[in-house]
């Protein structure tokens, strides 16, 4: 027998929580430090979370680890032993587990054949007798009750995230890696998966990392905590010996943030401009339905619609794009029919901003100067009031696009530059640049801020207040209720394909309306 | 009972019985060739060359049955050199940038142009046809003992589609074809090679259309000749997306083009002299209808394979 301190593999216990230990992880893309030398520990049974900005490295700290990246530099231990981690399998191997901002369930097999497929060792043939009989048996030692009969596809965004840490504790991870896990959750069902996981930490059956930016998610379940920024590990501690003030201060360093500007003036009550009057429609998966029994946005006023992923707010948007057709009801813009035309988008003033923008409001390979054009580019001269042309007016639009990305401050390598090569902010502001230039009657935005750093946000965020200032009726679709609270002045709640509660922002009360997004009202 | 009304109820009857008949005698090609597109496609790939494939696949079964006397041992060629068609496909397919569509339409012409030049010295010597089993013993009537003339072929595809259906919740490369299907990202992430995953499907895909084929020159029609297909491997793509993936639609729908491609003949038979050639349309009208009537512009297919819609 070697002489040796770490036990052998034989002697290790195959349940139970296990450590790890990342030293000196380094992350190079070209000249880009993703990561620089982050050495942290994560104890057996510890609750770690992990915080920081977008880009600051969260990710690509827990893809090294998962084997996802190999990082230039820097080792990971796992149990106090050098682990060799090359891929997700070889890390699924030694314990360690992820659970994805993205679901990685297959949608059209049930939850049962996700997870028995997902095992390493599924069987040729299986015999579904006795995986029930196995499941059963798992499931009741299991923190949530899921039905694992039905096709992933059906299930609701909350369903799938406890399938995903279902499915990792069922290949008996002991180390889980959670990345921002209650972004699709309500605020109940958030409480619910992590103090159940928190328990099982507690019972030292399992160790939890999780990336959050939820400060009060992290002072209540996590037991301590790291901060990244900019690649960098600035700080960390026991939970409860940092304060929140601290924790913000670790995560932004030293800039100054500005606010959104202020809204000016009141909504104009006698000026509906856009009104949803007893909608219905049906999405292309035929699954989910929403009835919109009225929805009206007033000239100069902004109109939040909060709701967790997945409640009718992507259909409600699909619908006033013209890309879903509603089953019934109508959608009147400025009093008269609209259904999204080209035409009628141009004659009202309508202005669309679907979410992630790359994909729905840009052709990527297209440059900047062309995705900045399309608003006008079969117009003369780029005048959306001039009648049409045939050809196209590269001058007019080289010149437009010059004026608008140093107006909107988009950071691109040239106005040829494809615009997929830009980053996620720099391709909202464009898209703003595009949309919001010429006067606007009614504004709709979904989800505008998503995934976008500090200083893009409040930018983002300024322009759209400043449209409403201007007089736009703007309709805000967000699943970030701090972005609804922050720039709404009438905010409404959409569960499950209604809108069930309405208050006005400035009387709103996050716990009521928590509720609402909950479905318990 | 007068003469007239007697002869006009067996036209009916035997117009029946011909197209019940045809069902099973014509359907056989299209079963295989969409059973194995069904692999296929739940593999997320879409092989369009299936046709060629089918059609190469009837003219190395008739050579080799010629040669060799055994049309045991022209299906078995068919179905190797079918998988060899597949492959190439899987294995062209696997380069990055390459587009499984204009992949499946230069070999649907390769596979055909292949066959016709390598099979014009077999198009004159007749093969040994398949063995068929005679369900309609019982019956004195020559009509119903055509009709339930069944070939083996038929009856392995018929026990095929149920196979299949069960092998794809019940197997483990049954739940990976479909992982790979759905979500590449999915099937990588469990460490699954979808290329070769996709690959395998592919090759399966052949094996079954180049069996298919084989049916078509050494049973029925029985003969090599360059229009033996007429597109039959083509429709059965479309029948595929008809039948949502589902190996027990795919028999079902095969049956039914079967008899609607029978529909032609059988009205010629019973001497209806005027039109008949409309209803040799029939499985091209019927493609087309049933298409449009099972799709929805507001709707995605339900049970379609989610990397095929990229």
């Amino acid at each position: 027998m070697t002489a040796s301190t770490s036990p052998d593999p034989q002697t290790r216990p195959v349940s139970g929580a296990i450590g790890v230990e990342t030293i000196g992880m380094t992350k190079r893309f070209g000249a880009f430090a993703a990561l620089e030398d982050v050495s942290m520990k994560i104890e057996a049974g510890g609750f770690h979370a992990l915080l920081g900005e977008n880009g600051a490295g969260k990710s690509t700290l827990v893809k090294c680890v998962m084997g996802f990246y190999a990082p230039t530099a820097g080792t990971v231990l796992v149990d106090g032993r050098e682990a060799e981690i090359t891929n997700p399998k070889g890390a699924q191997a030694r314990g360690l587990g992820m659970v994805y901002q993205h679901f990685t369930l297959v949608p059209s097999l049930t939850g049962a054949e996700n997870l028995v497929i997902a095992r390493a060792d599924a069987p040729a043939v299986i015999d579904w007798a006795a995986e029930r009989a196995d499941f059963a048996a798992f499931m009741g030692r299991m923190p949530f009750r899921l039905n694992l009969d039905r096709p992933v596809a059906e299930l609701a965004a909350g369903e799938k995230q406890k399938l995903e840490i279902v499915k990792q504790l069922y290949l008996k991870a002991r180390f889980l890696i959670l990345d921002e896990p209650t972004s699709v959750l309500t605020p109940a069902e958030a409480e619910e998966v992590l103090g159940l996981l928190r328990a099982m930490t507690d019972r030292g059956e399992l160790s939890v990392l999780m990336i959050s930016h939820k400060f009060r998610e992290v002072e209540a379940f996590a037991r301590s905590l790291s901060v990244l920024r900019r690649g960098r590990l600035v700080g960390g501690g026991d939970v409860g010996a940092i304060s929140r003030d601290e924790m913000a201060a670790l995560m932004m360093g030293e800039r100054a943030v500005r606010q959104p500007i202020a809204r000016l003036g009141a909504a104009d009550p006698d000026r509906v401009i856009l009104q949803v009057a007893g909608v219905t429609a049906t999405d292309v998966s035929g699954l989910r339905h929403i009835a919109v029994e009225d929805l009206r946005v007033r000239a100069r006023e902004i109109v939040g619609i909060a709701g967790v992923s997945g409640n009718g707010q992507k259909e409600l948007a699909d619908v006033l794009g013209g890309q879903i057709r509603a089953t019934g009801g109508q959608v009147r813009v400025g009093g008269e029919p609209y259904a999204g035309t080209r035409a009628e988008s141009r004659a009202h003033r309508v202005r669309f901003i679907p979410e992630e923008p790359l994909r729905n409001a840009c052709a990527p390979r297209m440059s900047v100067a062309e995705n900045l054009a399309f608003r006008a580019f079969d117009r003369r001269g780029e005048d959306p009031d001039k009648p049409p042309t045939l050809w196209l007016d590269r001058r007019a639009m080289g010149r437009r696009a010059k004026d608008l990305i140093a107006r909107f401050k988009v950071k691109t390598a040239s106005s040829e530059a494809a615009i997929a090569t830009l980053s996620g902010g720099n391709v909202q502001r464009a898209v703003l640049a595009r949309e919001l230039t010429d006067p606007v009657d009614l504004l709709v935005v979904v989800n505008p801020c998503f995934g976008l750093d500090f200083a893009a946000v409040s930018e983002i965020r300024s322009r759209i207040v400043s449209a409403r200032n201007a007089g736009a009726a703007v309709l805000l679709i967000s699943e970030d209720l701090d972005e609804i609270l922050e720039l709404s002045d009438r905010v409404l709640v959409m569960s499950e394909g209604r809108l069930v509660y309405e208050t006005p922002a400035a009387q709103a009360d996050v716990g009521v309306i928590g509720r609402h997004m909950a479905g318990h009202h | 009972m007068s003469g007239a009304e007697t002869g006009g109820d067996l036209g009916l009857w035997t117009v029946l019985l011909a197209v019940i008949g045809g069902a099973i005698r014509v359907s056989t090609p299209f079963l295989f060739v969409s059973l194995g597109e069904t692999i296929t496609e739940r593999s997320g790939r879409i092989n369009l060359g299936l046709e060629g494939t089918l059609v190469f696949g009837a003219m190395s079964a008739y050579a080799t049955a010629v040669v060799t006397g055994s049309p045991w041992a022209g299906v078995l060629v068919a179905g190797l050199a079918g998988g060899v068609f597949g492959l190439l496909h899987g294995t062209i397919c696997r380069f990055p940038g390459v587009n499984d569509v204009a992949v499946g339409i230069a070999l649907m012409l390769f596979g055909s142009g292949l066959a016709f030049f390598l099979g014009k010295p077999f198009i004159q010597p007749s093969a040994p046809p398949l063995p068929a089993i005679p369900f309609g013993f019982w019956s004195d009537l020559p009509q119903v003992q055509a009709a339930l003339r069944v070939n083996v072929l038929f009856l392995a595809g018929a026990a095929l589609a149920p196979f299949l259906w069960w092998a794809f919740r019940n197997t483990k490369a049954g739940l990976v074809v479909r992982v790979a299907g759905d979500s590449a990202d999915a099937a990588r992430a469990m460490g699954y090679d979808v290329d070769r995953v996709r690959l395998y499907a592919t090759g399966l895909g052949g094996v079954l259309a180049g069996v298919g084929g084989a049916y078509l020159s050494l049973y029925y029609p029985g003969s090599w000749n360059e229009g033996i297909s007429s597109g039959q491997g083509l429709m059965a793509v479309a029948l595929v997306i008809f039948a949502r993936w589902n190996p027990l639609a795919c028999f079902g729908a095969a049956l039914l083009f079967g008899g609607a491609g029978a529909l032609g003949p059988a009205l010629q038979s019973v001497g209806v002299t005027q039109g008949y050639y409309l209803f040799y349309a029939a499985p091209y009208v019927l493609t087309l209808i049933l298409l449009v009537a099972t799709s929805s512009p507001d709707r995605a297919l339900a049970g379609a394979p989610g990397e095929l819609a990229k």
